[in-house]
C-alpha cells in the first residue's frame, strides 16, 4: 500500500463539528464494535488484538495483546484497567487531541479492553493541566453512563465495568506506569521496584493493565475490521497507524496519522509543510520524544517512522514525538535544556538518577555558558553510563539517552564548545 | 486581597462538599484515600488558589489522613501551590518545542509588561510569573497557561495583548 497517503483511524472523526459529542460519534458507527466485542470471549478479543499486532503507543512499544495476556484470569484481587493520559514527554501533544476531540473512542476502547481482562473498574489518569479536557472526558463517561455503556450491567450483558477519571498534579515521573499508580493511590509518584509488575501486582494490589490513550482509542477499529486489517496497515512489526506530533522547526507544526513505516523525509515535507528554509536548512530531528537519541540529517534522510528502522539509527520511535532542529540551533543548548528537565522530574529515590541528573544539567550548562573543561565531554559521557540501566525506571534511561545521543551525532559541537567557550552556530 | 491576608480557619461550602461526595464514589470505599489528589485539587480552588498550612491541616482532618501524609503529597506536585499565587497564575513552558518556537522572546515580552521575573507576584497581587515544562501543547508553540487556560500559537504582540485584556 501507498505508505505516504494519509489515513485516519484513531483521528477517523476529530475533524467533525461537536466530535467529542456522543451524537457525532454514534453517528460515525461509535459503540458497535464494543457490542461485537462483548458478544465474543476475552480470549477471542485478545487474540483479534493480538493478530493486529499493535504495540503500545505510550513510549516503550511493547504488543498490548500480550500485555493483556499477562492478566490471570482468576485474581482473588480486584483487577483494574488504567489508562495513560499523563502524556508529559516533551515534544508529546497527540492524547490531548483524542481527549479534548473524541473521548467516546477512548471510553469504547476500554469497555473493550476491560471486557478483555475482566476488569471491571478502570481508570483514566490524565494529567492536571489539561482541565478542559478531562471536562469534556468526564462529561463522556457521564453520557456513556447515561446510556448503560457503562455502570454494573454494562449493554444489557450483565457485565459491570465502572470508568472514573483521576488527574495527576504536575510530575512527569507519573507517566511511568508503577508511579502512576502510586499517584492513583494517593500518594506521591515514585516508581515502584518491578517485579512483581502490574499485570500481577498492581493498583491496590490486583492485576492491571496499563495502557495509553492511543493505543486504547486504536482498539474500536481492530475490533470492527479485525486484527488482520490493522496488521495489513503499517509495516512488519510495526502495524497499524500511529500519530506523530511534529513540532519544531516545520512550516506546518501539527498532529499527523499516518501509516507506520513512512519516510521520516515524507512525513516532514508532505504531512509538516517541510522543514523551515527547505530540507537542507534541517540540522537534525530528535525523533520520539525527548528521551530519544538525536538523529542527524544524514541519518533523517533514509531512515523509516517504524521501531526497527529508528532503532538501526540509533534512536527510539517512542511516543512519537517528532522535534525539529534546523540549523540556526545549537545542539548543546538544546540538550542542556532538556538535561534541566529530567533533573526537574527525577523522584529522587535512586542515587544514580537524583545525583546523576543533577551532574548531567550542571555540566551541559557550563559547556553551554562558555566554561566547559577539558574532559567534561567523557565525563558527560561517563556519567550516562552510570545512570543507564542502574535506576528504579526508565527515567535516569531518558535523561541519559539525550546527552550520550548529542554528543555521539553531534560530538564537533561539544568538542568546539569546550575549546572555544562558545557555540559554532550562534 | 485583603481578606484573604487573613485567612480564617478554611472548610469547603455546601457545594465542595457536594463535589467530594462525588470524588469519593470513583474508588473503592475501602480506598478512600485515593481521593487525596482529587481532593487537594478541590481546596486549591476553593481556598483562594493556593494551600495554605491551614488548609493542608483542613484536608488532613477532613480525609482523617496524618497531616504529614498530606504535606508529603502536596508538597511532591508541582501544581499544588505552598505558596500564595496572584490572581492570574501565569505558567510558561520553555521545554524544547517552545524554546525552538521562539518562548524566549514570550518571556521576555511578559516580563516587560508584568514587571516582574519567574517565581515572582507582582506587587498588587493580580499576577504570578512562573516557568514550567511541558505542557502537552508543543505542535502550537509557543504557548502558556494562565489559571485554567491555555494560549496557543504565541507571538510577543499576541502574549502582551492577552495580558492586557485580562479583567
Ligand atoms: C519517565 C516515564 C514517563 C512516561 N510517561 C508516559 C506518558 O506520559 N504517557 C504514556 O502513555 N506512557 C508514558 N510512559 C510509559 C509508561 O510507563 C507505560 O509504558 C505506558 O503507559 C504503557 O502503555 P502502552 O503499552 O499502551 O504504551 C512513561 C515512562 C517513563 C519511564
Ligand atoms: S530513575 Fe529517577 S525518577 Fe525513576 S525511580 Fe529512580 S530517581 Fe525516581
Ligand atoms: S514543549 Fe512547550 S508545550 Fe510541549
Amino acid at each position: 500500500m501507498n505508505q505516504s497517503a494519509p489515513i485516519q483511524i484513531v483521528f477517523r472523526n476529530i475533524h467533525k463539528a461537536d466530535s467529542h459529542t456522543l451524537a457525532v460519534y454514534l453517528a460515525g458507527g461509535g459503540y458497535k464494535a464494543v457490542v461485537r466485542a462483548l458478544a465474543r470471549t476475552p480470549e477471542e478479543v485478545i487474540e483479534e488484538v493480538k493478530k493486529s499486532g499493535i504495540r503500545g503507543r505510550g513510549g516503550a512499544g511493547f504488543p498490548a495483546g500480550i500485555k493483556w495476556s499477562f492478566i490471570p484470569r482468576v485474581s482473588h484481587r480486584p483487577k483494574y484497567l488504567v489508562c495513560n493520559a499523563d502524556e508529559g514527554e516533551p515534544g508529546t501533544c497527540k492524547d490531548r487531541d483524542i481527549l479534548r476531540y473524541d473521548p467516546h473512542r477512548l471510553i469504547e476502547g476500554m469497555i473493550i479492553a476491560g471486557h478483555a481482562v475482566g476488569a471491571e473498574r478502570g481508570y483514566i489518569y490524565i494529567r492536571g493541566e489539561f482541565f478542559h479536557e478531562s471536562q469534556r472526558v468526564e462529561a463522556a463517561i457521564r453520557d456513556a453512563y447515561a446510556k448503560g455503556y457503562l455502570g454494573e450491567n454494562i449493554f444489557g450483558k450483565g457485565i459491570r465495568f465502572d470508568l472514573a477519571i483521576h488527574l495527576g498534579g504536575g510530575a512527569y515521573v507519573c507517566g511511568e506506569e508503577t508511579a502512576l499508580l502510586e499517584s492513583l493511590e494517593g500518594k506521591k509518584g515514585q516508581p515502584r521496584v518491578k517485579p512483581p509488575f502490574p499485570a500481577n501486582v498492581g493498583l491496590w494490589g490486583g492485576p492491571t493493565v496499563i495502557n495509553n490513550v492511543e493505543t486504547l482509542a486504536s482498539i474500536p477499529d481492530i475490533i470492527e475490521h479485525g486484527g488482520a486489517w490493522y496488521a495489513s496497515l503499517g509495516v512488519e512489526k510495526s502495524t497499524g497507524t500511529k500519530i506523530f506530533s511534529v513540532s519544531g522547526h516545520v512550516n506546518r507544526p501539527g498532529n499527523h496519522e499516518v501509516a507506520m513505516g513512512i519516510p521520516l523525509k515524507t512525513l516532514l515535507e508532505t504531512h509538516a509543510g517541510g522543514v523551515r528554509g527547505g530540507w537542507d536548512n534541517l540540522k537534525g530531528v530528535i525523533p520520539g520524544g525527548s528521551s530519544s537519541p538525536i538523529l542527524t540529517r544524514a541519518a533523517c534522510e533514509t531512515v523509516t517512522m517504524d521501531y526497527d528502522s529508528i532503532a538501526k539509527a540509533g534512536s527510539m520511535l517512542g511516543s512519537g514525538a517528532v522535534i525539529v532542529l534546523d540549523r540556526s540551533v545549537c545542539v548543546v543548548r538544546a540538550i542542556a535544556r532538556l538535561s534541566r528537565f529530567y533533573r526537574h522530574e527525577s523522584c529522587g529515590q535512586c542515587t544514580p538518577c537524583r545525583e546523576g541528573t543533577g551532574w548531567l544539567s550542571q555540566i551541559m550548562d557550563r559547556l553551554e555558558a562558555g566554561g566547559g573543561q577539558r574532559g567534561d565531554i567523557e565525563l558527560l559521557e561517563e556519567l550516562c553510563g552510570n545512570i543507564s540501566g542502574k535506576t528504579i525506571c526508565a527515567l535516569g534511561d531518558a535523561a541519559a539517552m539525550p546527552v550520550a545521543g548529542a554528543i555521539r551525532a553531534f560530538r564537533e559541537e561539544f568538542v568546539h564548545h569546550v575549546a572555544h567557550g562558545r557555540c559554532m552556530v550562534e | 486581597m485583603e481578606q484573604e491576608l487573613n485567612d480564617n480557619a478554611p472548610r469547603f461550602s455546601p457545594e465542595a462538599l457536594a463535589r467530594t461526595e462525588e470524588i469519593f464514589k470513583r474508588y473503592p470505599p475501602e480506598h478512600r484515600e485515593a481521593a487525596l489528589m482529587p481532593i487537594l485539587h478541590l481546596a486549591q480552588r476553593e481556598f483562594g488558589g493556593w494551600l495554605s498550612p491551614e488548609a493542608l491541616d483542613y484536608v488532613a482532618r477532613f480525609m482523617k489522613l496524618a497531616p504529614i501524609r498530606v504535606h508529603e503529597v502536596a508538597s511532591f506536585y508541582t501544581m499544588y501551590n505552598l505558596k500564595r499565587v496572584g490572581r492570574y497564575h501565569i505558567q510558561v513552558c520553555t521545554n524544547i518545542s517552545c524554546w525552538l518556537c521562539g518562548s524566549d522572546a514570550i518571556v521576555e515580552a511578559l516580563r516587560a509588561r508584568l514587571g516582574i521575573g519567574f517565581g515572582q507576584t507582582s506587587a498588587d497581587g493580580r499576577f504570578t510569573l512562573a516557568e514550567v515544562e511541558c505542557l502537552g501543547a508543543c505542535v502550537n508553540a509557543p504557548m502558556l497557561q494562565i489559571n485554567d487556560d491555555y494560549h496557543e500559537n504565541l507571538t510577543p504582540e499576541k502574549v502582551v495583548g492577552i495580558i492586557d485584556q485580562l479583567p
